[in-house]
C-alpha cells in the first residue's frame, strides 16, 4: 500500500483521506494479504506504455474534461474487471445457486464493459494521446470468495460508481460529455440498486451508504455525490498503479 | 384529456408557452379548431410537436423552467405513491414498505425543489393537489391504478423509468448552474434507484411476475406495460453512443444489442415527457 503514498498537496485530498471511508477501513476490508497476493485479471493488459505519465507505476489522468472521461474510465475498468471475475470463478454457479441472479452479476459485467469500451473509444477519437492505459486490478481473495463478501464489494463499486458521476458532472464543460455521463450513472444506480436489494431486499434507496456517513439517500432524497478526491481514495486500494488525480477539474 | 387544461398547466411552469407555441399567439388560437378536428388518439403527438416546436425553437430552458417541470412531474410521483402506499393491496409487507420509502423521497424531491425555486427568486413555486391529477390516465386504466396491485406496479414503473429519462434530458440545461446539476443528479439516480427496485417487484411478483423483466431496460422493451406507454421506451434501444458502436467482442467477452442498450439509459425532451405524463393530468 506504499503506492498511496504518493504526495498529492491538495487539501480536499486529505479531507477524503480522512472521511469514514479511508484507507484503514479499506485495509481492515481488503485483508493484510492484499499486497502478497494481488490478483492480476486475465484480459487486462500491462504491458502498456505509460505514454504521458512520467513515473512508472503512476497514471496522470490529465485535465479538463479529458482528465474527468479518464477518470471514469479508470473507474469502468476497476468495475468490468471486478464483474469479469465474478463470472469466471469456477465456482460461480455454487456462489450463485439461483440463475436470476448469476444473470443480474452477467448483465452487469457486460454493462461495464461496455462502459470500458465506450470511454477507451471515445477518449482515443478526442485525445488519443492522453488517453489512459489500462489499469491493473487489484482484487483480495477475499472479495471473490463467497456470495456475501462479492455483494458487499459489488455494493461499494456501485454506490461509489454512482458517487463519482454524481459527483463529477459540474466538473464537465461539454453538454455533450454530461449527457453521456448521465446516460451511465442511471445504469449505476440501477446496478446498485440491485445488488443492495440481493444483499437485503428493500434497500435499494436506503440504510447507510457505507461509502461515507448517513444514509445512501439523505432526508433531502438525494443520492451521494464525491470529489474525485474522495472516490480515488477508496478506489486506490484496488488498482495497482497510482492514480494522480490533482489535475482534474475542481469546479 | 383536455389538451387546454395541459397546456395550462405548462403555462404555469412556463408563462411564455403561448407566446413559444407563436409570437403573434394568433396561430394558437386556431389551434382550438385544429384540436377539435383531430382524433383522439393523434393529440398526443401534434401535442408533442408542439412543443417540440415551442422549445425546439428556442435555446435551452432557463433553470427555473426545468425546476418547474421537475416539480410538476416529482408532485406526480408523490402523490400517487401517498395514495398507493396507502392501499392494503400489497401481498407482502415488503411492498408497502418500498413504496412508503419511494414517497417518502418523492415527498422530500418536492420539498427540495420548491426550496430551490424559491431561491431563485420571482414568483411562488407552484403548488399541487391530487385534484391536479387524473389517476385514471384520461380513462385508460379505470379504477385499477389503486384497487389492482399489477396495474399499481405498472403505473410505478411507468413513473419512475420517465422521471429518470426526463432528468437526464434536463441535465445538460443546467450546466451553467453547478449546484442544482449536482443535485439534479443526486436526484435523478435515485429516481433510478427506485426504477430498478419497482422492476424488480414486477419480476418476482406472485403468482404472475413479469417474466425476464430486468432492473435494467433491454432495447425499448415496455415490460407488459400498456401501449399506450411505449413512448416512456422509445429510444432506449440505442447501441451506439457518440458513434462508438458497442456491439462487439472485447477481451473475449462479447456484448450484444441487448446488452449493448442495457449498459446507456437515454434522455427525453421536455415534449416527449409532457406527452408521456399527459394523460394523468387532470
Amino acid at each position: 500500500m506504499t503506492k498511496q503514498t504518493n504526495p498529492i498537496p491538495e487539501q480536499d485530498v486529505l479531507q477524503g483521506l480522512k472521511n469514514p471511508l479511508n484507507r484503514r477501513s479499506f485495509l481492515q476490508y481488503t485483508g493484510a494479504g492484499v499486497a502478497a497476493s494481488a490478483l492480476l485479471l486475465a484480459g487486462c493488459d500491462d504491458d502498456d506504455d505509460m505514454g504521458g505519465n512520467n513515473m512508472p507505476g503512476a497514471v496522470n489522468l490529465g485535465s479538463g474534461d479529458v482528465g474527468i472521461l479518464n477518470y471514469a474510465y479508470a473507474l469502468e475498468q476497476l468495475e468490468a474487471a471486478f464483474y469479469t471475475a465474478v463470472v469466471a470463478l469456477p465456482n460461480f454457479s455454487t456462489l450463485f445457486t439461483s440463475a436470476v441472479e448469476r444473470q443480474v452479476l452477467t448483465d452487469i459485467r457486460n454493462h461495464e464493459v461496455a462502459h470500458r469500451e465506450f470511454f477507451k473509444a471515445a477518449i482515443t477519437s478526442t485525445a488519443a494521446n492522453q488517453i489512459i492505459p489500462s489499469l491493473t486490478p487489484v482484487l483480495p481473495p477475499s472479495a471473490l470468495a463467497s456470495r456475501a463478501s462479492i455483494l458487499a464489494t459489488a455494493k461499494t463499486f456501485e454506490d461509489l460508481g454512482v458517487a463519482a458521476y454524481n459527483g463529477a458532472g459540474k466538473l464537465l464543460t461539454s453538454a455533450t460529455f454530461l449527457g453521456i455521463a448521465g446516460k451511465i450513472v442511471s445504469v449505476e444506480a440501477r446496478h446498485a440498486a440491485e445488488i443492495r436489494d440481493m444483499i437485503e431486499n428493500g434497500t435499494f434507496a436506503s440504510g447507510s451508504a457505507g461509502i461515507t456517513t448517513g444514509n445512501i439517500v439523505d432526508a433531502n432524497g438525494l443520492d451521494v455525490a464525491l470529489t474525485p478526491a474522495q472516490v480515488l481514495a477508496a478506489a486506490q486500494p484496488f488498482i495497482k498503479e497510482t492514480i494522480n488525480a490533482s489535475n482534474l477539474p475542481t469546479t | 384529456m383536455n389538451i387546454f387544461n395541459i397546456l395550462k398547466e405548462v403555462e404555469k411552469v412556463d408563462p411564455e408557452i403561448f407566446d413559444r407555441l407563436d409570437p403573434r399567439r394568433a396561430v394558437f388560437k386556431h389551434f382550438g379548431g385544429f384540436g377539435k378536428k383531430l382524433a383522439a388518439a393523434a393529440i398526443p403527438v401534434a401535442f408533442g410537436s408542439m412543443l417540440n416546436k415551442a422549445y425546439g425553437q428556442t435555446s435551452s430552458p432557463s433553470v427555473r423552467e426545468v425546476l418547474e417541470f421537475a416539480l410538476l412531474l416529482e408532485n406526480l410521483e408523490y402523490h400517487f405513491y401517498l395514495k398507493a402506499a396507502a392501499t392494503n393491496i400489497f401481498p407482502a409487507p415488503a411492498g408497502k414498505t418500498a413504496f412508503g420509502v419511494i414517497r417518502d423521497h418523492e415527498k422530500a424531491h418536492v420539498d427540495f425543489l420548491r426550496t430551490a425555486i424559491s431561491g431563485l427568486g420571482g414568483a411562488a413555486p407552484t403548488t399541487y393537489t391530487d385534484a391536479n391529477f387524473d389517476w385514471t390516465a384520461d380513462g385508460l386504466l379505470g379504477n385499477a391504478t389503486f384497487t389492482d396491485y399489477p396495474t399499481m406496479l405498472a403505473v410505478a414503473q411507468a413513473f419512475e423509468d420517465t422521471g429518470v429519462r426526463a432528468y437526464k434530458g434536463a441535465a445538460p440545461a443546467l450546466i451553467t448552474n453547478d449546484t442544482v446539476l449536482q443535485a439534479a443528479l443526486q436526484i435523478h439516480s435515485v429516481e433510478a434507484r427506485h426504477a430498478a427496485h419497482l422492476r424488480r417487484m414486477r419480476r418476482d411478483m406472485m403468482p404472475n411476475g413479469v417474466a425476464n423483466l430486468k432492473p435494467w431496460i433491454t432495447m425499448k422493451d415496455r415490460g407488459g406495460l400498456p401501449a399506450a406507454f411505449q413512448g416512456i421506451y422509445d429510444g432506449e434501444e440505442a447501441t451506439t453512443q457518440a458513434s462508438v458502436n458497442l456491439v462487439g467482442t472485447f477481451n473475449g467477452i462479447a456484448i450484444d444489442a441487448n446488452a449493448a442498450s442495457e449498459a446507456f439509459d437515454e434522455p427525453l425532451t421536455v415534449a416527449q415527457v409532457n406527452a408521456i405524463v399527459a394523460p394523468f393530468i387532470a
